[in-house]
């Protein structure tokens, strides 16, 4: 019988993959990417916990809609980011991202 | 078994794999393309636990909008050789602190969500509307953090434009 366990289960693996491409990739809109993998078992969690232990109250997919809103901004910025930077050094390798060292 | 547990049992599956296509590929089209997959799956899932309002907004959102623009970024700074435009660190260091932290997070949350016991799970809810209890919830006792989000947005589009734009050149 599946579970909140399973779905929990499922939202670490998804977060613990993000993780790894955060720290594994080199390309900037890779890591974005990895982002949007941690932001994504959060909502999993939040639904699956509002699921099984609150379900008459839609409080955990409110939450979900906030953080949905709250990844699209931080995206378009985010790769806003990129692109500015990238007209600068005509690289996304986050090697070459030192504009604000000395 | 019963048909939903073989129904979840393959989204998961399907959503883990193309999340591991998302960090492992080198190709980054093909990370995107994977990460499309994995929103999709998502939303499946979404469905699966009867939020089919948040399955079609993740649908539009992020198997639509996000990954559309992550797609557009992609393409504007992309260079020649495809095969090459997603390398890995090349410090092994970073790789193994990396999987490390991951795994770690993995293992003690795993743990975690082990031995807790959750409070005597409701049966089946009777189906209900899910739109209009969370149209209540946000013009209602959460009308400013939805009007917040609002203004989030509209700055986030702005500063967007401008840091895409670049700056005048005096």
């Amino acid at each position: 019988m599946i579970g909140l366990n399973h779905y929990l289960l499922l939202g670490t693996a998804l977060f613990g993959i993000g993780v790894y491409g955060v720290f594994a990739k080199r390309n900037a809109i890779a890591v974005l990417m990895s982002v949007e993998l941690m932001l994504n078992a959060v909502n999993v969690n939040f639904v699956a916990i509002n699921r099984f232990l609150q379900p008459d109250a839609a409080l955990g997919q409110l939450f979900a809609i906030f953080v949905i809103v709250v990844a699209a901004a931080e995206v378009s910025v985010g790769l806003a980011l990129i692109i500015s930077i990238y007209r600068q050094r005509q690289s996304v390798n986050l090697n070459d991202f030192n504009l604000m060292k000395w | 078994m019963k048909i939903d547990d073989l129904v979840f049992l393959i989204i998961s599956g399907f959503t883990v794999a193309s999340a591991l296509g998302v960090v492992l590929s080198r190709n980054i089209v093909h990370s995107a393309l994977a990460l499309i997959l994995t929103f999709i799956g998502v939303a499946m899932l979404f469905f699966g636990l009867g939020a089919s309002f948040l399955g079609l907004v993740q649908i539009l959102v992020y198997a639509g909008a996000v990954s559309v623009l992550t797609i557009f970024a992609i393409m504007l700074v992309m260079k020649p050789d495809p095969a090459s435009t997603n390398p890995s660190t090349p410090s092994r260091a970073t790789h193994i602190l990396g999987g490390l932290l991951a795994w770690s997070v993995v293992v003690g949350l795993g743990m975690a969500i082990g031995f807790s016991r959750w409070p005597s799970l409701p049966a089946e809810p009777a189906g209900f509307d899910t739109v209009g209890v969370l149209a209540n919830l946000l013009l209602g006792n959460y009308v400013v953090a939805f009007e917040a989000a609002a203004v989030l947005l509209l700055l986030a589009v702005v500063g967007a434009i401008i840091l895409a734009k670049g700056a005048e050149k005096p």
